[in-house]
């Protein structure tokens, strides 16, 4: 079992959300995270989808996915060289003062931004391989984590190879 | 000006559609307005789940699409169960449902259901259209894709609204535009070699068909192949008549209540030629003891299947019926292969030496004399249970088409509609439903629909009276107590004499051909009520889980 990257591209039309999520769900398939949005080729939207699952099962994973009729092109980028990001918003617990000034150091450590103070508490912004993301999760959660979302992973393949519809 | 049910109407017309299978209500008022003057027959059944049923055996028995039409909300909800029928056997269907006007939908209106929702799982894709304009289109992709590849059913939803909306011009309809669906027709030519040279240098090969096999109208290839090289074959449930049952190299059906012959042939061969199968449950038993010591050609249109239950040496995805064209091509012919002949053949004897033998109502007796009386001329539909194994194994089936079962789903009450289908598809045949008085109750209201036509359908009820089946199952493993299974006896004829059919009950095996005959030369439709032994079991029988050649009981004739 280890996670694998797809790229899926799919015609922007309603339900096409549904019908990936639900074949997934009705497979018995594990999503670990998927993210989806328009991207440069018009009236298609990718999804970058992370599956959990031995070869075997993601090879049945892409064979599911590209019997659907909204679905143009399924490719396993995960051992390709990509680039890959997400992003995460963090509440943490900062009253003024010490803990606030620590918590401010961690951020710039991980290069993470502050995009809100409140009285007790202030929001970070970070973006990073899910990794990273983790870890400064992990280094937050003593001074109290107090909500935390996170898009899913987004990537793409280095150099001038994609995953276009037709290459 | 054209409204959109006309458009729809002209759409099934430009797709070659005759006959569709439906029921009316509320929300498709509009398209049944226009269906009154139309020049497709509509053919008014009892129950929308019988429409469904209907449109897959007219599909089934013909090769084309088949197309049923409901009305919202409960009527497409009913509908569902022959979808995902059609959706597990492959079946090329078109279903149109009615639905709430746009501007109520998500609003929980009357008689409102999320149809395209619910029938997201058991559809090959489904359509909710919002404007008119878009319908000759739809239509056109949806059949398309419904009768192309790996064929299944594809459902259009339609707002009243969408049906009444006024167009000054037609849209064009141009070819198909899915840029995500393109089936893959002809297979690897690399593969095909390899393919090749395993058949070549196979000693103990067999050739495993199944249903996609009768979809892409590949038999006479499978009998070339199989003559040439000297292969026997075993046919799944859906493959019967494939190839003739009185073939020399015809091992049977194969699976759970598969011959003894084409059970050990595959724990035996050396070589499995699979063509348009899929591995099922119900046919593999244990799947590590499936065809242990083979090499697997797997041959599919759907890549999905391969190797989804077992990993397959060469794969090859394409069309069934060009691709063994293409292998048979390219082979020579085989001398014989004796040593592996006369041991499938001494199997086959030795399960033939098994007769009845004796003077009671038995299932295997009544099928044999069927099969006798029919010759080549019949089409056999049937339901679910002991009723469809018993006709499986005692049916000789000589042409692909010729035998209508729901093999994946099991849906018990999908014989006696989907034979009006049938019968709708090639009314020159004799169409016979083989029933259990269980399956047979679970839409017997069709007697109206056949009633209403003079639907020539022959029901034969094989009456146990009990869910014989799963009264099998529980007399096997769960030590014969049979929890709610028995049934109380039902006049059958009576019943089919309140809608007008006739009908003829019978108790004694000598009054089963004169019975049979009476059926078959009425005009009419007819209810045969036999009375079958009533702890009559389906032999052989491999258990749920066991390996392949692990057979209990013995077949009975
Ligand atoms: C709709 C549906 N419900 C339940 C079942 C489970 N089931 C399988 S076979 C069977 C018994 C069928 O009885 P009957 O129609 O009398 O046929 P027999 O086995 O006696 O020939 C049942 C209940 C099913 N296949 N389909």
């Amino acid at each position: 079992m280890k996670p694998h990257t797809l790229h899926v591209l799919v015609e922007n039309r309603a339900g096409v959300l549904s019908r990936v999520a639900g074949l997934f769900s009705r497979r018995g398939f594990n999503i670990e995270s998927l993210t989806v949005g328009t991207c440069e080729e018009p009236g298609m939207s990718r999804m970058t989808i992370v599956v959990l699952g031995d070869d075997a099962e993601v090879e049945q994973v892409k064979k599911q996915l590209n019997k659907l009729i909204d679905i143009i092109k399924v490719s396993d980028i995960t051992e390709r060289s990509t680039v890959e990001r997400e992003l995460a918003l963090i509440k943490v617990t900062a009253e003024p003062g010490e803990s606030r000034a620590e918590v401010m150091q961690i951020a710039s450590i991980f290069r993470a931004h502050i995009i809100d103070v409140g009285a007790k508490s202030v929001i970070l912004q970070v973006t990073g391989d899910s990794d990273k993301i983790d870890a400064l999760e992990g280094l937050l959660r003593q001074y109290g984590i107090r909500e935390f979302v996170r898009t899913g992973k987004i990537a793409l393949i280095r150099g001038s190879k994609s995953s276009k519809s037709q290459n | 000006m054209k409204t959109g049910a006309k458009l729809l109407i002209e759409g099934l017309q430009r797709e070659g559609v005759e006959t569709i299978f439906g029921y009316p209500g509320g929300s498709v008022l509009p398209v049944y307005d226009e269906l009154y003057d139309a020049p497709v027959r509509h053919v008014l059944v009892r129950h929308e789940q019988a429409a469904a049923h209907a449109a897959d055996g007219y599909a089934r028995a013909s090769g084309r699409v088949g197309v049923c039409l409901a009305t919202s909300g409960p009527g497409a909800c009913n509908l569902v169960t022959g979808i995902a029928t059609a959706y597990m056997d492959s079946v090329p269907l078109v279903a149109i449902t009615g639905q709430v006007p746009t501007s109520m939908l998500g609003n929980d209106a009357f008689q409102e259901s999320d149809i395209t929702g619910i029938t997201m799982p058991v559809t090959k894709h489904n359509y909710l259209v919002k404007r008119a304009e878009d319908l000759p289109q739809t239509v056109r992709d949806a059949f398309f894709i419904a009768g192309t590849g790996r064929q299944g059913p594809v459902l259009i939803d339609i707002p009243k609204d969408v049906m009444t909306a006024q167009l000054t011009e037609a849209p064009p309809v141009g070819s198909h535009r899915l840029r995500g669906y393109q089936p893959t027709y002809e297979g690897h030519a690399l593969q095909i070699e390899k393919a090749v040279a395993l058949i070549g240098e196979a000693e103990r090969p067999l050739l495993y068909v199944g249903g996609g096999v009768i979809a892409s109208g590949a038999s006479e290839e499978v009998r070339r192949l199989a003559e040439l090289m000297v292969i026997p074959v075993t046919t799944t449930l859906m493959g019967l008549g494939a190839l003739s049952c009185d073939h020399p190299l015809n091992l049977g059906m194969i699976g759970m209540h598969g011959t003894e012959a084409a059970n050990y042939a595959v724990t035996e061969c050396d070589l499995l030629i699979a063509v348009g199968v899929r591995f099922d449950d119900r046919v593999t038993g244990k799947l590590d003891a499936f065809a242990p010591n083979a090499r697997i050609i797997h041959i599919d249109i759907d890549p999905a299947e391969i190797g989804k239950n077992k990993p397959a040496d060469i794969p090859i995805v394409g069309d069934a019926r060009r691709i063994l064209e293409a292998i048979t091509h390219r082979l020579a012919g085989q001398d014989g292969r004796d040593g592996w002949l006369e041991r499938v053949h001494r199997w086959k004897a030795s399960a033939a030496a098994h007769s009845d033998g004796e003077d009671t109502l038995s299932p295997a007796y009544i099928l044999q004399e069927m099969s006798d009386l029919l010759g080549s001329s019949g089409i056999i539909v049937s339901e679910v249970g002991q009723n469809q194994m018993w006709a499986a194994q005692h049916y000789c089936f000589r042409r692909p088409r010729t035998w209508i079962s729901s093999g994946g789903l099991g849906t018990m009450g999908y014989g006696f509609p989907a034979a009006i289908g049938a019968h709708f598809a090639r009314p020159e045949e004799t169409v016979v439903d083989v029933a259990g008085d269980g399956s047979i109750q679970m839409n017997i209201q069709e007697l109206g629909t056949v009633a209403q036509y003079r639907i020539p359908v022959k029901i034969v009820i094989l009456n146990n009276m009990y869910l014989g089946m799963v009264r099998q199952w529980q007399e096997l493993f769960y030590d014969r107590r049979y929890s709610y299974t028995e049934l109380p006896p039902v006049d059958f004829v009576g019943i089919g004499r309140a809608y007008g059919v006739d009908g003829i009950r019978v108790e004694d095996r000598q009054d089963v051909r004169p019975a049979l005959q009476a059926a078959f030369e009425s005009d009419g439709p007819f209810v045969l009520d036999f009375r079958i032994d009533r702890e009559a079991n389906v032999f052989p029988m491999v258990p749920a889980g066991a390996a392949i050649n692990e057979m209990i009981g013995r077949r009975q004739a």
